[in-house]
């Protein structure tokens, strides 16, 4: 049986053949094989073949194909999958492997524009826009995702991976924006809350009828009614532009009888409490339910369930974390009392205490003002429930969260500075649980990233080279210099030349001029800066590149700067095999050597942070500058392999920078995980983080970032 | 400018001449005559409080404790010392602290006036020998030598040593140093230091809340109420979007500027895009977005 088509385990050895050099452990040919299990041989043959000749030029590209190419196959004919494969690849020759690997991973808008190509618009294009567009709208971030269906889970929105129902993109960017408004609606007006003591979960309510299935149709349309009303009170230009694209796609007719509940659901203060009261009313009262909206969708009650008991956990510790630690930081609150005391909340409705809620929680009747990650946690809180419940008002565990406890709390300088074997140096860590330091927990060692003869350095100075000549010239305009100023206004010495020309002005009789001093303008910028670059498992492919690439950008513009700087790597697997790896040290110079470091940088294992800060940091102590900044290019949280992970990597983490602070050096994080505004506020504050939203962005931006962090 | 060029240049003169180069010199006799009542502020400025911030200044102002100021740009600091010098009878001399700012420039310096080297009094001296209010806003933007004679009149000394002419000024009753920092930026060097922070009462500001904020755009444009009331909800929804595409969000500043823009006729999307849209990002995204939520509301 020539044509028989290959099993997954076959696809999947046959393609590891191909993909090698880009898998790992955590990266496998597993998902793509049993993706492309289900196709004729015939197609399999077509897919095996073009891995094999699109990896000849660039493996990655070769793994994105792969992945994506599934997809493709679903969407298209062959021949068109073909044109995919070339326009992605010539993406790739003119412009790189981001924008190549985003032309594979952009299947669907390619073939959405092949059959639509004037009207439509792809998930893509409106995907920043939106996303910003519903955080800009307030309450719990929501992120955009492409799917087949239109809902939400409360926390992620789906929208389809193109829409060409109306007749220009920019209607169609419109009916996009129409059902991300309506779907945040629903998680911002409690279609999901319920009261903490309420047991009825929304799809036991709607079991309980006889057809499930057409009591939540009749409840999505009850619904829909109390929302587009809200809307229209909130966002009244939104609404008038919801109601005309629904203009044109037909009208909705809602039948007499639901007269009393369209009055009803309309009022302020209706709420997800009167749509199920009119759900009982009308499920035998009404034989036909009203066309749903254009921008609706439709509910899936199980994802927004289990995305909230899986959230209303988290956030339940989270608050009682953040609320012991704002009882305990009160100056007159001695520790301990704080669980004897009286805590209130003020419990108006969200609405009333959205934007400035601060100053809503009291202890012993003194009003305590949230940081803003707890506000944002109280909001999301508030979200779910309409309130904070009873149980969530008692401070977390006994032990104080954030004790100094004396000599216990600060490491050992022998331990730091002495190595313990030939290259070994031991350190501390936090656990967060027991509020202590683990003793002597983690082992370092440092070695050097084994160099790589590849042309790395020289190509991306030539891809960026316009961008090099650029950031060379703001960086000179930034350099400080010690120089002598002429012609000043006062100063500690006359300017010959000047009063020179100021008498012979005078003798013509002319004005004379009052800038006749000289002084000492002495350089303000004394630096010392370690970049810590992530070279976990999770960096490789495009990441590492981003990295590698953002790195000889910055050297460039450092070198012109004049700053001291160092750059290591880190990664490592349990505490035992901390990894440090030497790019380029404080005072090596920028040379071949340290070019071909950066070339070699690979990813490794995991992301164990806390000792690599108390490691750079033991390193920046040596350092005498005025400033000392410690920069972290991250692609996610803390994380290894033997339980670093969650609350206590983060924690740990926290603490060694806190540390760090207390010895004077400036930490600052630049990440590409977007989902980092959950973790990094906490680990390095508010303001000492930028997250980079797509990675092809990073080496562009690194550069400049460090210039506005110390200008 | 009538300067000649091509003059011989770098001949050693004898220093002899020099003063014979001053004499007769026609420079005019700028900042000499600067008069305390210049800077009283007569009329009352309109300022909606935040909370007790008149009070603490009150009394910080009774116990000649120095003053900072927090908070980010445009909500309300300098309005607010103009308003205490009113309320306190009081000059205010407020300087602009930037990168080139020294501690000459705010002590003073000898200039050449009629002939003659002539010491003219900085800001900071001349509020020192009036009994005036000195406001130094952002102060992290000076150089940092400034700290300097901060020091010494912000603690209990309350003195201000003039190195050059070798004068120690003893600050007056009345005076009041103020000074006004935003602790958003995230530049390591603007960092106010510990040693000088703490030497100050700090009073805190933040955008006022949105009803406060609504009546000063009113009072501020003219405008009325309801389009007030969608102006402010917008600055929230920039507001919400600090640290997530915008470093800042849009200040009562710059809902005041668009208000005034919508008061003398301007669309109202227009006027947003213009006054604080543009104002706080030049992203193409970010100002569609910003653009969206606009229009979600007028
Ligand atoms: N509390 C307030 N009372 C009155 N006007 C205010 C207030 N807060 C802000 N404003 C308005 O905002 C503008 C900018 O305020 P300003 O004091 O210059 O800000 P800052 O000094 O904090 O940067 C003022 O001109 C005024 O129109
Ligand atoms: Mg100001």
């Amino acid at each position: 049986m020539p044509d028989r088509p290959l099993t997954a385990e076959e696809l999947e050895e046959r393609l590891e053949d191909d993909l090698d050099p880009v898998l790992s452990t955590r990266r496998t040919a597993e998902g793509p094989a049993l993706a492309l299990a289900r196709f004729t041989r015939a197609q399999q043959n077509f897919v095996l073949h073009w891995v094999s000749v699109i990896v000849k030029t660039n493996s990655e590209m070769g793994f994105q194909f792969a992945s994506q190419v599934p997809i493709a196959l679903d969407l298209m004919d062959i021949e068109e999958v073909e044109k995919w494969i070339i326009h992605a690849m010539d993406v790739y020759d003119k412009q790189g492997l981001y924008p190549g690997s985003r032309a594979f991973q952009a299947v669907e808008q390619y073939s959405c524009a092949l059959s639509e190509r004037v009207v439509g618009i792809g998930f893509e294009e409106v995907e920043v826009v939106l996303e910003r567009f519903l955080r800009g709208l307030s309450g719990r971030p929501l992120k955009l995702i492409a799917g087949d269906r239109v809902f939400t889970d409360s926390e992620r929105i789906f929208l389809p991976a193109c829409l060409a129902s109306l007749g220009s993109p920019g209607r169609n960017f419109s009916l996009y924006k129409a059902m991300a408004s309506f779907l945040w609606a629903q998680t911002r007006y409690g279609t999901f809350r319920r009261g903490a003591e309420e047991p009825t979960a929304l799809s036991a309510r709607c079991d309980a009828y006889p057809q499930p299935e057409r009591a939540q149709r009749l409840f999505e349309a009850l619904e829909a009614i109390r929302l587009t009303a809200c809307i229209e009170r909130d966002l009244s230009g939104l609404y008038r532009e919801m109601m005309s694209l629904q203009r044109e796609l037909g009208q909705i007719v809602h039948p007499s009888s639901w007269s009393g509940a369209l009055h009803r659901l309309r009022r302020r203060n209706a709420t997800v409490r009167d749509s199920f009261e009119f759900l009982s009313e009308l499920y035998s009262a009404t034989d036909q339910i009203p066309q749903p909206y254009c921008f609706q969708g439709r509910m899936q009650l199980e994802a927004v369930e289990s995305a909230m008991q899986e959230r209303q956990l988290r956030e339940k510790e989270k608050f009682r974390v953040a609320l012991k630690r704002l009882v305990d930081g009160q100056p007159d609150t001695p520790v301990g009392v704080a669980q004897r005391s009286r805590l209130e909340m003020d419990q108006r409705p969200l609405e009333v205490l959205n934007e400035q809620g601060s100053k809503v929680l009291t202890v012993d009747g003194q009003p305590l003002i949230p940081p803003a990650d707890m506000q944002a946690l109280m909001r999301s809180i508030w979200q779910d429930f309409g309130e904070i419940p009873e149980a969530y008002l008692v401070p977390a565990g006994s032990a104080p969260y954030w004790v100094d406890n004396g000599g216990e709390g600060r490491f050992r300088e022998d331990l730091v500075d002495g190595p313990r074997d030939d290259n070994a140096y031991v350190y501390n860590e936090w656990d967060y649980r027991r509020g202590h330091y683990r003793k002597d927990w983690c082992v370092l060692r440092e070695t050097d990233v084994h160099p790589s003869d590849e042309s790395f350095v020289e190509d991306t100075l030539t891809r960026y080279s316009a961008l090099v000549g650029q950031l060379r010239r703001t960086f000179e305009a930034l350099r400080g210099e010690d120089r002598l100023l002429k012609r000043q206004i006062d100063g500690s010495d006359i300017d010959l030349d000047a009063v020179v020309e100021a008498s012979a002005d005078m003798r013509a009789g002319m004005e004379m001029s009052e800038r006749i001093f000289t002084k000492f303008n002495k350089s303000e910028r004394n630096m010392a800066a370690v970049f810590m670059v992530d070279m976990s498992g999770s960096t490789k492919g495009w990441i590492n590149d981003a990295e590698r690439e953002a790195l000889v950008l910055l050297c460039e513009a450092l070198e012109v700067l004049g700053d001291r700087y160092a750059i290591y790597g880190f990664s490592g697997i349990t505490r035992k095999q901390c990894c440090l790896y030497r790019i380029k040290r404080f005072g090596e110079s920028y040379d071949n050597g340290v070019k071909r470091r950066i070339t070699g940088i690979r990813p490794h294992d995991y992301t164990r942070m806390g000792v690599i800060i108390r490691h750079l940091t033991g390193l920046l102590r040596h350092i005498d500058a005025r400033t000392k900044l410690l920069v972290t290019l991250s692609d996610g949280k803390p994380d290894d392999y033997d339980g670093y992970r969650g609350e206590y990597g983060v924690e740990d983490t926290r603490q060694a920078l806190i540390e760090a602070k207390y010895e004077g050096v400036h930490p600052f994080c630049i990440t590409i995980d977007t989902e980092a505004h959950a973790y990094l506020p906490r680990m390095y504050g508010a303001v000492n983080y930028v997250v980079i939203d797509e990675v092809r962005k990073l080496p562009l931006k690194v550069a400049d970032i460090y210039r506005s962090l110390t200008s | 400018m009538a300067k000649a060029r091509g003059r011989p240049r770098g001949r050693l003169v004898d220093l002899a001449y020099f003063p014979a180069v001053i004499l007769n010199s026609a420079l005019p006799m700028q900042a000499t005559a600067r008069n305390t009542d210049d800077y009283m502020v007569t009329e009352e400025p309109y300022y909606a409080a935040q909370g007790q911030e008149i009070e603490l200044f009150e009394a910080a102002y009774t116990n000649r404790i120095p003053v900072l100021v927090k908070g980010p740009t445009g909500c309300g600091k300098t309005r607010f010392m103009e308003h205490m010098a009113w309320r306190l009878r009081r000059p205010l001399i407020t300087v602009s602290c930037h990168d080139d700012l020294t501690a000459s420039d705010l002590v003073g310096r000898y200039l050449i006036v009629g002939g003659e080297t002539k010491w003219v009094d900085g800001p900071l001296a001349h509020a020192v020998r009036v009994g005036g209010l000195c406001y130094l806003d952002e102060i992290v933007e000076a150089r940092k030598d400034t700290t300097v004679v901060i020091h010494p009149l912000a603690d209990d000394r309350r003195l201000l040593p003039i190195e050059k002419t070798g004068e120690l000024l003893s600050a007056p009753l009345q005076f009041c140093l103020a000074i006004s920092y935003n602790p958003g930026y995230q530049s390591v060097l603007k960092d106010l230091k510990q040693s000088t922070r703490q030497r100050f009462v700090a009073l805190e500001f933040s955008y006022p809340a949105a009803d406060l904020e609504q009546t000063i755009v009113e009072k501020e444009s003219g405008l009325s109420g309801d389009i007030a009331a969608k102006l402010v909800r917008f600055a929230g929804m920039t507001r919400n979007l600090k640290g997530s595409g915008l470093e800042e969000g849009a200040s009562t500043r710059l809902l005041v500027h668009a208000a005034k823009l919508m008061a003398s006729g301007v669309a109202p999307r227009t006027a947003c895009q213009a006054a604080i849209s543009e104002a706080l990002t030049d992203d193409a995204e970010m100002l569609t977005a910003a653009n969206e939520l606009c229009a979600s509301l007028f």
